[in-house]
């Protein structure tokens, strides 16, 4: 499931200057997201997460995420 | 526009901090609702919570409002301030603080009171119907 998400953000972010999912309890339900991007820049972070929901619409949606932590960075 | 979401819009124009989250301020009933609950707290705010969990609608309405996806979600002033991620982030790098300044002058200090309001209508079980 990880992987799913990697393949997600990577469409989303492909010039992320980092990109990295945990799945925080082994379950595939509770995840932890950080993208670095260039993207980022100048946006508040309310925007920036608001661009990684987006990019993790279909499995939040879906009920795949159950939960969902994210870290974005600017600084790519 | 809903009966409901009108009660959330006004929850969030009228309340200068509230927080959406599961369960309420004394019975938290999930683990990020807690971490923005907590963060509220360790800059000595004071907050309305309101519990999404009586009816799924409430979360509906909100989302559709706020344009964010997820629970918790907390508003300063009327803005969206974020979800557990950013409001936990901003009370550590000391721009919360700043930001209910901004929004809200003195008045935030005003020692960390806590309540929960319901959107939901009460049904009231006396009430005659037809």
């Amino acid at each position: 499931m990880s992987e799913r998400l990697e393949n997600l953000l990577q469409e989303a972010f492909p010039d992320a200057g980092g990109l990295e999912v945990v799945d925080r309890t082994g379950g595939g339900d509770h995840f932890h997201v950080t993208v670095v991007s260039p993207r980022f820049a100048g946006l508040s972070l309310v925007d920036q997460h608001r661009l990684v929901y987006d990019a993790l619409a279909e499995p939040l949606a879906d009920g795949t995420i159950h939960e969902l932590r994210i870290t974005t960075r600017g600084d790519a | 526009m809903s009966d409901l979401s009108n009660r959330i819009q006004q929850t969030i124009d009228t309340q200068p901090v509230v927080a959406f989250i599961k369960g309420t301020h004394e019975q938290c009933m999930c683990g990020n609702s807690e971490r923005a609950l907590q963060a509220l707290r360790s800059v000595g705010a004071s907050f309305t919570a309101v519990d999404v969990l009586p009816d799924p609608a409430i979360r509906e309405e909100l989302s559709a409002i706020s344009s964010w996806p997820t629970i918790p979600q907390v508003f300063v002033g009327g803005e969206l301030v974020g979800g557990a991620d950013i409001v936990e982030e901003l009370a550590l790098s000391g721009e919360l603080k700043t930001k209910l300044d901004e929004k809200l002058g003195d008045s935030w200090r005003s020692g960390g009171e806590e309540r929960t309001l319901e959107v939901t209508e009460r049904q009231d079980p006396f009430r005659v119907v037809g």
